[in-house]
């Protein structure tokens, strides 16, 4: 049985393993994503990891042309935007994440509902490395 | 309050003089500085961009009004709201009459990306590793808007022309001139370059154009963002029992919300801000005032597409509603309610920590029939609502101004 603690720390090392966990109350059965250490809805501790199954669809998205520093890092510009989004998994939680696989050159078109797969992105090697969640469209 | 503008030769001290001293010549029967029992100063990255915190007693001292109480209130763009709140909080405890309530932020020397940086602090963490800016957060707020209820962006550009038209008439206002006189300006400057003109057949047609009105994070472009600004802004609070002494038209402070959210994967609802949803709960209880009672209201356009979801969390129009009533002229000064008649963040200028107290000030400026050539012909104008938003709409609020 998983026996990490619930916080971000897990999560991120999760990340790193190409899993996104989340959690969920074993009293109430509310599910958390990021994780959470006591439920906010019974304030029960008693919490069980949950890995998601991945699937999600396009709740709120937007198509970056001005980034911040590490974005830009990455070599995202005006001339070539990114997009970031809110996706609600399949699991009924949403999530802020990359968005890739769709026309940043034309964001009229990216449409709200679309469905989308979970991948993984990592940056940095070894202990530096740190991973971003993202979804291909 | 100051004007709102970028100063290079005036930092957040001078500001907050300038500020102060205007306030004083704005009380009917003036006051005597050291009268005042306590200071609340709003400031949200004074730490990061100047590199300077603890901002109460560096204040207090530039006014003269040490050694009395002095507090920093930090609730990012909502600060000064905070101030304000705890000094209503102080009066109507009955620990202070007199109290002096502000806000300062000084951002313009830094580069955009600095100030970025800085107000990007307010981000929720997961937003910020997911890529998420302040504008990409509202773009994304717009695409879920648009998605649900059919609005475009030729509707936010509505709420920026009517934000321009209005800060025209607005001398304290960073970009005091419409969109029209703007499209105008730049059009003489090319033909007196003798470049080829632009087929700009009107406003909209001006912001259509990505050579003026370039893409920010889709689909907020230039024109629907506030701009970085350094101000300060503050108001006297006293106590009912005492204001006599200080004026024989004073405002009553009816109503007082603030409420908290959560980040942006957390909210039930994309096209609400629960926080302002509690905010203006608690203001409405405390008032006995309906939404329908605020006859003119300043919102928290940091970005267009939130003025639509404040004026329909704060029950001016249902949900899904606010883009059609922007576009019916309904919030124009001469609509059924008029929105931000200073210009709003957009126009008027958006220091930040000042903010929410310079928003409060226009409804003092309305309600006493000083606002110039912007003043609302309502008859009988007795009740001003002022809408603050924190961060991705962390901490919002609602304060309710009654002139009897």
């Amino acid at each position: 049985m998983e026996t990490r603690p619930f916080s971000d720390v897990s999560y991120n090392q999760f990340l790193n393993e190409d899993k996104l966990m989340g959690c969920r109350c074993k009293s109430c059965g509310t599910l958390y994503l990021p994780p959470r250490s006591i439920c906010i809805g019974c304030y029960s501790s008693n919490m069980e990891w949950v890995e998601m199954d991945g699937k999600g669809k396009l709740v709120a998205f937007t198509v970056v042309s001005v980034g911040p520093p590490y974005m830009a890092a990455e070599g995202f510009n005006r001339k070539n935007p990114y997009c970031v989004g809110v996706v609600e998994m399949g699991e009924g939680v949403k999530i802020d994440a990359r968005i890739e696989g769709l026309d940043m050159k034309n964001p009229e078109t990216i449409r709200v509902g679309t469905p989308l797969t979970l991948k993984f992105l990592h940056r940095g090697e070894t202990e530096k490395m740190k991973t971003f969640v993202a979804f291909e469209a | 309050m100051t004007p709102f503008n970028m100063y290079k030769d005036k930092d957040s001290k001078d500001l907050f003089v300038e500020a102060f001293k205007e306030m004083l010549t704005t009380v009917d029967k003036g006051i005597d500085p050291k009268d005042i029992d306590a200071l609340y100063v709003g400031n949200f990255i004074g730490d990061f961009l100047v590199h300077q915190g603890h901002w109460g007693p560096i204040i207090s001292d530039v006014l003269g009004l040490s050694p009395i109480p002095a507090t920093r209130t930090e609730g990012a763009c909502a600060s000064s709201a905070l101030a304000f709140r705890e000094g209503v909080f102080a009066i109507a405890s009955g620990f202070y009459d007199i109290v002096l309530v502000g806000g300062v932020e000084e951002m313009s020397k830094r580069t955009t990306e600095e100030v970025a940086e800085g107000v990007g602090l307010a981000l929720p963490p997961y937003a910020m590793q997911a890529g998420f800016t302040f504008p990409a957060v509202f773009g994304a707020l717009a695409t879920a808007y648009f998605a649900k209820y059919g609005a475009c962006r030729e509707h936010l550009m509505n709420v920026t022309i009517k934000s321009h038209n209005n800060a025209s008439l607005n001398p304290m206002a960073q970009y005091n001139v419409s969109i029209a006189d703007i499209m105008n300006q730049k059009m003489e400057g090319i033909r007196k370059k003798g470049g080829p003109l632009p087929a700009w057949k009107d406003e909209k047609d001006f912001l259509r154009d990505p050579k003026v009105n370039p893409p920010v994070a889709w689909p907020i472009n230039l024109y629907d963002c506030c701009p970085i600004s350094d101000g300060a802004s503050c108001a006297l609070l006293v106590a009912e029992e005492i204001a006599a002494n200080f004026t024989d038209d004073p405002l009553h402070v009816v109503g007082l919300g603030q409420g908290s959210g959560r980040g942006l994967h957390a909210a039930m609802d994309i096209t609400s801000f629960e926080a302002t949803r509690h905010a203006a709960k608690e203001a409405y209880e405390m008032s006995g005032l309906k939404p329908e009672d605020i006859q003119f209201a300043e919102v928290h356009d940091c970005f267009s597409i939130a003025e639509f979801i404040h004026m329909e969390d704060l029950g001016f129009f249902k949900p899904g509603e606010a883009y059609r009533a922007v576009e019916d002229g309904l919030t124009r000064l001469d609509g059924s309610i008029p929105i931000n008649t200073s210009g709003g963040l957009k126009c008027k200028g958006h220091p930040v920590g000042a903010t929410a107290i310079a928003q409060i000030e226009e409804l003092w400026r309305q309600l006493r029939g000083n606002a110039g050539k912007r003043q609302l012909a309502h008859k009988n104008l007795r009740i001003g609502g002022a809408q603050s938003l924190g961060g991705t709409g962390g901490t919002c609020t609602f304060t309710i101004l009654e002139r009897r």
